[in-house]
């Protein structure tokens, strides 16, 4: 394997690790097989597995995932692709409703061991429907196992342990990340759910965020050091399992907090992060908390338009100075 | 069909429809809360059905799913218990009468999201292709879910990957409480759908249970040697209204009067007379029923309530609900 691998790369990359060690793996979607993908991030994959591994789809988002879910319950452990995180709105009967409470009304019988991919969040001037950080959507239904990777290791590894998960994992993928390159792997690289990473090292302050949002607060990070300020980074990874002792124990060494997160500030995951702290390490606190969210308003187009709405390094760097002269 | 097996599956439609009528009944005692959707009339459909299909096979219901719990293998005790919210219920009390789910014997889940079911029980199709076995996959559902997007995704699903499983439309005339004639552009609701996916689209009398059983076996038959699926469309009416609290004052009287003379126990035991088979050993089936229902009545009454704790379990495959690490 090469020295670098891009995070598109990654994807396809994770999905056929597992793919070869497992026969009950199969992948479904929508231009996912001989075309690769529209983001090339199933490239190979029909070429190696063929096509009863990896199936294309009509553009039916309620077909595929329901029938993710009915071959799940039956012994496979499909991946199942949803194009654009905004289409997840066309199956989410599946996702809200389906997939994570069959388990807990049918009093336990049932396992839906399935991974549904999807491309998310903004930065490529996709427009409003093509361009929505959803995270948080998940978010609000409990039964769902949330990841997000920032890195091709991450996303390699966290492939490996959605798709081995016996539940159901929504895998998010960030289209602001998908050229962006690391080191691969080594074999068997498996990365458990729930695990946070703190990705850079610092005393002052923490900063939690998520996918496209980690270089953001790397970036930000950066700057900040010249300045002075020496901002610790924690990679969250995965909203559930929520890993909230990294976050603790990082804010016990730093004594304030912002979050970063890119899906609009109502509802967003950063206010289950400050609501724990709040209730569980207000002690902790020197400082009031800060979230740096996207603004509640639609995904607008132009390059202008979208850098006002979604957070930006420059954003990070502001508000984390004003918190720190608290 | 012998007289022998024609009187198991009468003796079976018997169940239950006494089952369907101590739920009624303990409801209006208060024993049963939040609502029920009874299945009266339709035994024949699910009976019929699961005599066509072998016990590996998968089957996937609506909210009005008793009748095919029941006919895939659930007893009256475990699920009159479950609508009684006892610990002893079928689902641990966590599901109640819409979810009812007996998955180790291939009864799949009971969805109360109308069409829902139909793409699982085309994946459960897929499933059994890619693991290269023959089972079938078979989806109920009522008039209502011919008009959801899911419908229609699932039957072109199944036709373009060919999957072997069978679409079930219990044909009852009422889409709740909405006459289907009146919101449905085509007459037959499921059938004349069939042609646009390229499938067989087949009818039969759903209150018959030796023909609904013919039907099944046929495209069932056809499914698991790899010719596809298939949409069959059985006529069937409802004995009580949607749920318990619809009183269906909607339907003519001359209608009700009708289909009630249509009533599928009374088929199957005209069937059965003309076989030779005595009126005394008819009721000595419904004898047996009765009291396998009467027991299960009893058992479920006497069962404890849940342990509270029990809500906090079952959200994941390691059995916790912990959202955190």
């Amino acid at each position: 394997m090469a020295d670098v691998i891009t995070y598109r790369e990654a994807v396809a990359e994770g999905i056929a690790r597992e793919m070869r060690r497992d026969a009950a793996v199969v992948c479904l979607g929508e231009d996912i097989g001989e075309a690769g993908g529209v983001f090339k991030t199933t490239a190979g994959l029909f070429k190696e597995f063929g096509p009863e591994r990896v199936w294309d789809t009509p553009i039916s988002e309620q077909a595929i995932v329901g029938a993710a879910m009915g071959a799940a319950m039956t012994g496979m452990r499909p991946v199942a692709e949803i194009m654009f995180s905004d289409f997840l709105a066309c199956c989410w009967d599946y996702l809200a409703n389906e997939i994570p409470k069959v388990r807990y009304m049918t009093g336990g019988q049932v396992t839906v061991p399935l991974v549904v991919r999807t491309a998310n969040g903004g930065g490529l001037g996709f427009g409003a429907q093509h361009s929505q950080a959803t995270e948080n959507w998940a978010l609000t239904v409990p039964g769902l196992q949330i990841a997000a990777p920032a890195t091709p290791a991450d996303v390699i590894g966290m492939m490996a342990a959605a798709i081995r998960s016996d539940d159901p994992v929504v895998f998010f993928e960030h289209k602001g990340l998908l050229a962006s390159k690391g080191s691969p792997p080594p074999p068997d690289h498996v990365v458990e759910l729930g695990r946070a990473a703190v990705v850079r090292e610092g005393a002052d302050v923490t900063l939690v965020a998520l996918a496209a949002m980690v270089p953001v607060a790397l970036r930000a990070a950066a700057r900040l050091a010249e300045e002075g300020i020496a901002a610790e980074v924690v990679d969250l990874r995965c909203l559930v399992p929520l890993d909230m002792s990294t976050v603790l124990a990082s804010l016990a060494r730093t004594s304030r907090l912002v979050t970063v997160e890119e899906n609009p500030y109502q509802g967003g995951w950063g206010a289950t992060v400050v609501s724990v702290v709040a209730d569980e390490g207000f002690g902790l606190l020197d400082a009031p908390v800060r979230r740096v969210a996207g603004e509640c308003v639609p995904l607008p187009f132009a390059d202008a338009l979208e850098e006002r709405v979604i957070p930006t390094v420059d954003k990070v760097v502001a508000t984390v100075r004003d918190l720190t002269a608290y | 069909m012998d007289s022998a097996e024609l009187l198991a599956l009468y003796e079976q439609m018997v169940l239950i429809r006494r089952t369907e009528k101590a739920a009624h009944d303990l409801f209006l005692q208060g024993l049963v809360k939040g609502t029920t959707h009874l299945a009266a009339g339709h035994e024949a459909i699910a009976v019929g059905a699961s005599a066509a299909l072998r016990a590996d096979d998968y089957v996937f219901a609506t909210y009005r799913g008793h009748h095919h719990a029941l006919a895939r293998g659930a007893t009256p005790e475990e699920c009159l218990a479950e609508l009684m919210s006892r610990a002893t219920g079928l689902c641990g009390a966590k599901g109640g009468s819409m979810h009812l789910t007996k998955a180790a014997t291939g009864m799949l889940g009971s969805y109360a999201i109308v069409g829902a079911h139909l793409p699982m029980a085309a994946g459960a199709a897929w499933s059994a292709r890619l693991r290269g076995t023959d089972q079938v996959a078979v989806a109920f559902f009522g008039d209502g879910a011919t008009n959801i997007g899911a419908f229609h995704e699932a039957l072109n699903l199944a036709a373009v990957w060919k999957l072997p499983v069978l679409f079930v439309c219990e044909n009852n005339l009422y889409m709740e409480y909405t006459p289907i004639a009146s919101v449905t552009a085509v007459a037959r609701p499921a059938a004349d759908r069939a042609p646009a996916y390229g499938i067989p689209g087949e009818t039969v009398d759903g209150n018959d249970v030796v023909a609904v059983r013919d039907a099944v076996a046929a495209l069932a038959g056809r499914a698991r040697a790899g010719d596809g699926p298939a949409l069959l469309e059985a006529a069937t009416y409802r004995h009580f209204g949607h749920s318990r609290s619809d009183p269906a004052t909607y339907r003519p009287a001359e209608e009700v009067e009708r289909w009630l003379k249509h009533d599928p126990l009374d088929i199957a035991r005209g069937r059965l007379t003309e076989l030779g088979v005595s009126e005394e050993t008819l009721t000595a089936a419904d004898e047996r029923a009765l009291d396998v229902v009467r027991r299960a009545v009893e058992a479920a009454k006497s069962a404890p309530a849940p342990d509270p704790e029990q809500a906090l379990t079952d959200v994941w495959a390691d059995g916790s609900a912990a959202w955190r690490t």
